[in-house]
């Protein structure tokens, strides 16, 4: 129990499948999240790296309980030591646990961006939102505006102050900075920061790896639905030298300022996934062995990782 | 043979204020040019009207010397920034890939594109397969020039490593002109010969 409770957020063995059909009558599941384990401490900031389609907004959805009708979620999240049930999500979620959705299209098309920023909190939180827009540089009209008139920019920046504006103690950031200029995206990094030296937590999925390196306090990677590593971010910074997985070296290889150098290869397909190490195919030392069998988990120098030749 | 915006600027109505304002630019065929600007500066905006999907509200968009054609296939291509937003919600994207002539075996093999996603629907699809697509039928042939606006954010690193090296390939090997809105410097030394910041 002593464990639990300095944890906030605990995923253990969770997978995620969809039911989809493959002809008139039948059925199949598509499992897209697998074996997937993950750990988010009070006042830590934990970055989620990873591939394009590696489950990694579904992972988001499936702690909000927002997943659509034909998933199926196996395993356990517990929040703060109690197993989150579809009850308690309902309760939490946009209070306890928000998020910053990843598409500007969660925006209502409809309402102004202050009033739906504002929500149906009474009393109405404008004095505190206006803070926010002006930290988040957004000129001061544009709470009168609807979202088609803001840049990809402006509405990213909006979603995240509709977070932040919750005074959640866990904030599932879902690419909160495309669209921003480096100087905004520091920014609200900056605030992700704050919030989390004030003892709160952050999930934060991003592609901007370089920055989530700063900012963070450990990065979990993901390919291919489950996570491959999760490293203190100080071991990112260092470079390939101090990680363990292939799949995360190569990452650090292909970021614009280290070579822009990209492995060959795709990610798997949800429905046609090899057997053992889902990143065999694509590994530069992978052995009989990886192909037959699936790595468990392993403490590699202060670091987890599911690989059979990590050192 | 350049694509030139002549002092263009736009608004959407009279009561509205400017979006964009006096701004120029020209790029020659063959050649690659990063586009920055502070977010909110009018870069996405400046992008439709390179591609025709808005009209100047002052200046003129001209391609080889006379405006863009009003039929066919545009040569001049736009990938937005959102492929979610680019994409009818009710096909599938064999269709969205049918209609662009491009569905072709090396081009689904370049862009990493499995057969299975053919059958689905857009919202079926994260947003870095769905770039993909996006990427993918802007290739079509008949266009001369690509405007690529953040084309790469939602991608991870290596695939957006994969997809610029496929862009620019084909940007050489079809002397296709290109302009590439970013906020990662890095990224716009890595792609673009010239970068132009606009709020300069």
């Amino acid at each position: 129990m002593e464990q639990k409770q300095e944890t906030l957020l605990e995923i253990h063995d969770l997978s995620v499948s969809f039911r989809m059909y493959n002809s008139r009558l039948g059925q199949k599941d598509l499992q897209v999240i697998s074996n997937l384990h993950l750990r988010i401490r009070p006042g830590e900031i934990v970055a989620v790296a990873g591939s394009s389609g590696s489950g990694k907004s579904l992972l988001a959805s499936a702690i909000l309980g927002i997943l659509p009708a034909n998933a199926t979620v196996k395993g356990h999240v517990h929040y703060r030591g109690q197993e989150l049930t579809p009850q308690m999500q309902r309760e939490l979620r946009g209070k306890e646990i928000a998020l910053v959705p990843q598409s500007v299209a969660y925006l209502d098309p409809l309402m102004r961006v202050g009033r739906q920023v504002d929500g149906h909190r009474r009393p109405k939180p404008t004095a505190q939102r206006r803070k926010l827009f002006r930290r988040l540089e957004l000129p001061e009209r544009t709470e009168t505006l609807y979202p088609f008139q803001l840049s990809g920019g402006m509405a990213r920046r909006v979603l995240v102050s509709t977070a932040l504006l919750t005074g959640a103690s866990l904030v599932i950031a879902d690419e909160p900075t495309p669209g921003m200029s480096l100087e905004q995206a520091l920014e609200a990094l900056k605030m992700f920061r704050e919030m989390a030296d004030a003892g709160k937590s952050v999930l934060l999925i991003t592609h901007d790896i370089d920055l989530a390196f700063e900012f963070a306090d450990r990065v979990a990677v993901f390919y291919a639905g489950t996570t491959v590593e999760i490293a203190p971010a100080a071991d990112f910074r260092t470079g390939p030298a101090a990680l363990r997985h292939p799949y995360s070296k190569a990452l650090w290889r292909a970021l614009p300022q280290n070579g822009f150098e990209p492995i060959g290869g795709f990610q798997p397909y949800a429905g046609s996934l090899p057997q053992g190490c889902l990143f065999a195919p694509r590994c530069p030392c992978a052995t009989d062995r990886c192909r037959r069998e699936t790595p468990p988990i392993q403490e590699v120098r202060g670091g987890e990782v599911r690989c059979f030749h990590a050192t | 043979m350049p694509l030139e915006a002549k002092k263009v600027a736009f608004r959407y109505s009279r009561k509205e204020p400017w979006v964009l304002q006096n701004c120029s630019l020209r790029v020659e065929r063959g050649e690659r040019l990063a586009l920055f600007a502070p977010s909110g500066y009018g870069k996405t905006t400046l992008a439709r009207l390179l591609a025709g999907y808005l009209p100047p509200t002052e200046g003129e968009v001209l391609l080889d010397g006379a405006p863009l054609p009003k039929a066919g296939v545009c040569p001049v291509q736009l990938i937005f920034q959102h492929p979610e937003k680019a994409i009818n919600p009710r096909w599938r994207l064999r269709q969205v890939l049918e209609e662009g002539g491009i569905l072709r075996d090396d081009i689904l093999d370049a862009f990493g594109i499995e057969r299975p996603w053919l059958d689905r629907f857009p919202r079926e699809l994260s947003g870095g397969e769905l770039q993909r697509f996006c990427v993918a039928r802007a290739l079509m042939s008949g266009a001369d020039y690509l405007i690529c606006d953040e084309i790469s954010t939602m991608l991870d690193v290596i695939t957006q490593a994969q997809i610029w090296n496929v862009i620019l390939g084909e940007a050489k090997r079809r002397n296709m002109g290109l302009i590439a809105v970013t906020h990662n410097r890095h990224l716009a030394r890595r792609i673009a010969d010239r970068v132009y910041d606009l709020s300069e």
